[in-house]
C-alpha cells in the first residue's frame, strides 16, 4: 500500500494546457455538455476569495448524471454521448458558465434517493489540494430528502450549494452559483469518504 | 468500485490547504473543515472524454512546431499505480510547464524572459497496458514569483491527471533533483512528511536515457484508490 502522490496548486498558468483554444489546441472538453434530452439550463457564477474579490484564474470540472439520472463512466447502459464531463476557467470577473442539461435524480449507495445535483472540483492558485462541492437546484423540491444536504451541520450552510433560478432569455433555463472559498458564507465543500 | 475502495484515511500526506508561508493560501483556504460524507455513485464513476484521438506529437513537446525548441532535451516517464500498487491503465495525463528560459506561454506571464516559437509547453498521453507514460520535452527553468522577495520557483512540470473515479482526480507538479531552490519553496514544503515531499521529485534514471541524445527522469504516480477486490473479515 502506498498513499496517493501528494497534490500541488494548479497555479495560475493551467490554461494554455487545459482551458483555452487561444493557443491552438484541441481541447479535451469544454464547458458545454450537450444532450438529446433534458432541460437545457445555464450556471453561470462567480468565484470569490475570502476578502470578497473576484478569483480570476481559477478552474473549475464539473461531473453529472444525464436527465435519466445515469452516469456515462458507470454502468447500466448509460447514453456514451452523453459525456457529463466539462470545464470552464474563470474570467476576470471570477465568472464561470456552464451550458448542459438539468442531471436527473440517482440513488446513494445506501438506496437513498439524490436530488438533482451536479459535482464540482475547484482548483486555483492558492488552493493546495482541489477542493469538492455540488451545484444543487433552488426549484427542486426533493432537495428536502437529500441525504448529502442533509449531512450538512448547520442548515444555514446548506443555501451555499443551491443555485437560484436567474433572468432568462437565452434558451436555456438560467441559475446562478457562486462560489465563495473563505469568510462569510464560505461555500461547503465535501470530503468524500 | 466502491466506497470501500477509497478509505479516507489514505488522505495522509496530502498537503494542507492553509499553509501559511504559501501566500496565495492566505485568501483562498477554506477556513471551514470539510463536511464529510460518504460517496455516491457520482464521486464513485469516472468521468467520460475523447481522448482517443491523441498523436504522437501529444506527447513529444519539441515536435509540436516546425523547428527544435531550444534548451535541454529531456525524457520523463513512469508509472501510474494505484494505492493498490496495481498498474492504473488507460488513463489520461496533461502537463504544462515553461520553456527553457523559466517562460510559460501563457498571456499572463510577464516574466522577462524570451518566448520559444517552436514550443508550446503542454503535452497529453494515455498510460499503456501496465500503467506507464512517456514525454519528451525540455527541461524547464526556474522563474521567479511574488511570494516574497527573491523568490523563484524550482523548475517543475505540472501534471493533471484522471483515475478510476472523480475521487482519484490528481493535479500535482514534478521537480528535478538536487535543485538547491526545492528547500526553499513554499508548495513543495507545504507538503509537510519529508517522505511524502521526496515522492514529487523525479529520480535521474539512465535505463530511461537515451544515449547521446536526452537524459531520462523517473516520476511515478500514485492515484487515490484500491481496486483490490475486498476482502471478507
Ligand atoms: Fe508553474
Amino acid at each position: 500500500m502506498k498513499n496517493a502522490t501528494p497534490s500541488q496548486t494548479i497555479g495560475p498558468f493551467f490554461a494554455y494546457s487545459l482551458t483555452s483554444t487561444k493557443y491552438g489546441r484541441r481541447l479535451l472538453a469544454s464547458n458545454r455538455i450537450d444532450s438529446v434530452s433534458g432541460t437545457q439550463i445555464r450556471v453561470k457564477g462567480q468565484v470569490f476569495d475570502g476578502d470578497g474579490e473576484p478569483v480570476p484564474d481559477a478552474m473549475l470540472e464539473i461531473w453529472q448524471a444525464d436527465p435519466e439520472g445515469r452516469l456515462a463512466g458507470a454502468n447500466d447502459g448509460a447514453n456514451i454521448k452523453f459525456t457529463g464531463f466539462a470545464r470552464a476557467a474563470t474570467d476576470q470577473d471570477g465568472t464561470f458558465i456552464f451550458e448542459t442539461v438539468k442531471p436527473g435524480r440517482f440513488h446513494t449507495s445506501n438506496d437513498i434517493l439524490q436530488a438533482p445535483h451536479i459535482s464540482v472540483i475547484v482548483f486555483a492558485r492558492g488552493i493546495l489540494t482541489h477542493l469538492h462541492t455540488r451545484i444543487y437546484f433552488a426549484d427542486e423540491t426533493s432537495n428536502d430528502n437529500d441525504p448529502i444536504l442533509a449531512a450538512i451541520e448547520d442548515p444555514n450552510r446548506r443555501v451555499t450549494l443551491i443555485a437560484v433560478p436567474d433572468s432568462d432569455g437565452n434558451g436555456y433555463t438560467n441559475y446562478r452559483f457562486n462560489i465563495r472559498l473563505q469568510g462569510e458564507e464560505e461555500t461547503v465543500f465535501f470530503q468524500w469518504s | 468500485m466502491t466506497a470501500d475502495n477509497y478509505p479516507p484515511d489514505n488522505a495522509a500526506g496530502q498537503p494542507d490547504n492553509a499553509a501559511p508561508t504559501y501566500r496565495s493560501t492566505q485568501k483562498r483556504a477554506p477556513s471551514i473543515p470539510p463536511v464529510v460524507v460518504p460517496a455516491t455513485l457520482g464521486e464513485l464513476s469516472k468521468p467520460l472524454f475523447g481522448h482517443n484521438n491523441l498523436t504522437e506529437n501529444d506527447s513529444d513537446l519539441t515536435r509540436q512546431h516546425n523547428a527544435k525548441p531550444q534548451g535541454e532535451r529531456i525524457i520523463v516517464a513512469g508509472r501510474l499505480l494505484d494505492e493498490g500498487l496495481r498498474p492504473a491503465s488507460g488513463h489520461l495525463i496533461e502537463i504544462w510547464q515553461t520553456n527553457a528560459a523559466g517562460r510559460y506561454i501563457h498571456a499572463a506571464d510577464q516574466h522577462d524572459a524570451p518566448l520559444d516559437p517552436n514550443f508550446t509547453g503542454a503535452g497529453r498521453t494515455v498510460t499503456d497496458a501496465d500503467g506507464w507514460y512517456r514525454f519528451t520535452t525540455v527541461k524547464p527553468g526556474a522563474y521567479p514569483w511574488g511570494n516574497h522577495t527573491n523568490a523563484w520557483r524550482p523548475a517543475h512540470i505540472h501534471f493533471s491527471l484522471f483515475g478510476p473515479s472523480f475521487l482519484s482526480r490528481l493535479v500535482t507538479q514534478m521537480y528535478f533533483p538536487a535543485d538547491p531552490l526545492l528547500a526553499l519553496d513554499p508548495i513543495l514544503q507545504s507538503v509537510a512528511d519529508a517522505t511524502e515531499r521526496a515522492r514529487l521529485i523525479s529520480i535521474l534514471d539512465f535505463d530511461l536515457t537515451q544515449p547521446g541524445w536526452a537524459l531520462g527522469y523517473r516520476f511515478d504516480i500514485t492515484l487515490r484508490g484500491n481496486n483490490q477486490t475486498p476482502t471478507e473479515s
